[in-house]
């Protein structure tokens, strides 16, 4: 049973049916999923959820599908680390790792979003699903396509780095490389989603698609034993994923499955690629475009999409946000990697760094509980790190040559 | 001062199929006005209130319209005009 009233424009409030439409046709604002919350609260409670397989369709009643999910049996209901070794370094008592680099099947947060999308491809019956992107996104509508059996077309542009295309190609989805910038990708697919019927996952499914980022929030409050925690840190890219954290919170208070949802919501950017962070600083509400210039290229968004709705999130709730230089967000990478055992990719460094700043600048106080957002594994990105990591120990392979190398070891 | 429109197709139902009208106008908003004369309807779907509505960009060469530019109304797409950048 579905609990989706229908689509509705964020802008002028005109409502759609559900269709695999994203934009509105009067005022070209984005669409929002509705749902019956009424219906909701008196279907769903605390122990049928967790009765459920640990996956991210245990929400399903508050996601838009209509029937039974497809696949992505496994997506979802990803650790949330108590992280006491990186609070005693920040001097926080309380801090969690929401860690997203272990999802199924492509380590990413990404395989939530693509799983809500296929099954409501199916749903809307397209045999052919599609996207433009070049990282974590190609990868999952590669994998989670290949499980599902749709035809798949994945358009990437020609200059990518090697290793990101063969992390698509393995699933031997039709990777098309196009001669031209990330720029052009972009207006080259949404001009073939206006030719054929595919499945354009995050152009013509995209409001289907962006509530799958929900299920994220929705864990870090069941894993916290049903409660929301006082500060979440979210990193910014088109600032979806930070409007869904922030409305699967919302939902929980709504359908009574927590009682309290006082949480500050904080926006993490890197400085090379910050417009949110730089409106949240500069209080006012216009997004100013920007040429990214950052080594965290999944959160490389010039003009975020729904970076004006992130920016009032971080305002209702009282947050704020900060932005990190590549550097900040290496150190950062490598103190999570070596106080947690975490590695992330170079967006979790981001977000992290930010965490970090927003102590030191008393935004989030030691003594509450706060949530780090870490979205996606660091072994897809591990050009950023070359030359800044330490340096294996070279030795001949005789043991006075390692004894020798273990009492330098010692001395440090 | 005469300009060059480029519309979008979504609009062009307003323009009798046109994609390409002539406008006047020394600023955006002035040139919105001029066009919702011409073509009723089309300036509460690019316009609010005076202001340009936040899905709808608007590319021109110049900051101020000069005469013989071009101006292209886009649609902003929902997921994100990224640049230089990706998803």
């Amino acid at each position: 049973m579905s609990f989706v009233k229908g689509l509705k424009c964020r802008e002028c409030g005109r409502e759609y049916p559900i269709e695999p439409i994203y934009v509105c046709d009067f005022c070209f604002g984005p669409l929002e999923v509705v749902y019956d919350y009424a219906g909701i609260k008196k279907n769903l409670t605390r122990a049928k959820i967790q009765s459920r397989p640990q996956n991210l369709w245990r929400y399903r009643e508050l996601l838009p599908i209509d029937g039974e999910p497809i696949g992505s049996l496994y997506s979802g209901f990803t650790p949330l680390v108590k992280a006491d070794k990186l609070a005693k370094v920040l001097g926080l008592k309380e801090l969690y790792i929401k860690d997203d680099t272990v999802t199924h099947p492509t380590l990413s947060f990404k395989d939530r979003v693509v799983a809500v999308a296929l099954t409501k491809a199916k749903e809307f019956g397209f045999d052919t699903v599609a996207c433009a992107s070049t990282g974590n996104l190609a990868h999952s509508v590669s994998a989670q396509g290949a499980k599902t059996g749709f035809k798949r077309f994945i358009f990437i542009p020609a200059s990518l780095e090697q290793s990101k295309i063969i992390a698509s190609l393995i699933y031997e989805p039709n990777l098309i490389a196009v001669e031209g910038n990330y720029d052009e990708v972009n207006r080259l697919c949404s001009e073939i989603a206006n030719r054929y019927r595919w499945a354009f996952v995050n152009i013509n499914i995209r409001p289907f698609y962006a509530e799958g980022s929900k299920t994220h929030g929705y864990e870090i409050i069941e894993q916290l034993g049903w409660h929301a925690p006082d500060n979440v840190v979210i990193p910014c890219a088109s600032g979806s994923l930070l409007t869904k954290i922030w409305k699967s919170f919302k939902e929980m208070k709504e359908i009574g499955l927590i009682q309290n949802m006082k949480t500050k919501v904080f926006a993490a950017q890197a400085t090379g690629c910050s417009p949110i962070v730089t409106a949240i600083k500069q209080g006012v509400d216009v997004i100013k475009p920007v040429k990214p210039n950052t080594i965290a290229k999944s959160l490389a968004i010039g003009n975020p999409a729904d970076g004006f709705y992130a920016l009032q999130v971080v305002k209702e709730s009282g947050g704020y946000g900060e932005d990190v230089s590549d550097e900040e967000i290496i150190d950062a990478m490598k103190l999570l990697a070596r106080t947690e055992g975490i590695f992330a990719e170079t967006a979790g460094g981001v977000t992290l760094a930010a965490a970090i700043k927003l102590i030191k600048g008393g935004y989030i106080t030691k003594d509450s509980v706060t949530v780090i957002c870490i979205t996606g594994n660091g072994l897809k990105t591990q050009e950023a790190l070359i030359g800044h990591t330490i340096k294996p120990h070279q030795i001949k392979p005789n043991l006075a040559s390692f004894e020798e190398i273990l009492k330098n070891i010692n001395k440090q | 001062m005469a300009v060059k429109v480029r519309i979008p197709v979504p609009l062009q139902r307003l323009t009798q199929g046109k994609e390409e009208v002539e406008g006047n106008g020394g600023t955006v908003i002035e040139l919105v006005r001029d066009l919702d004369k011409k073509f009723p309807g089309i300036g509460e779907r690019i316009s609010e209130g005076g202001k340009i509505r936040r899905f709808v960009n608007f590319y021109v060469n110049e900051e101020d319209i000069k005469d013989g530019d071009e101006v292209s109304i886009v649609p902003a797409i929902a997921g994100g005009k990224a640049v230089n950048s990706k998803w």
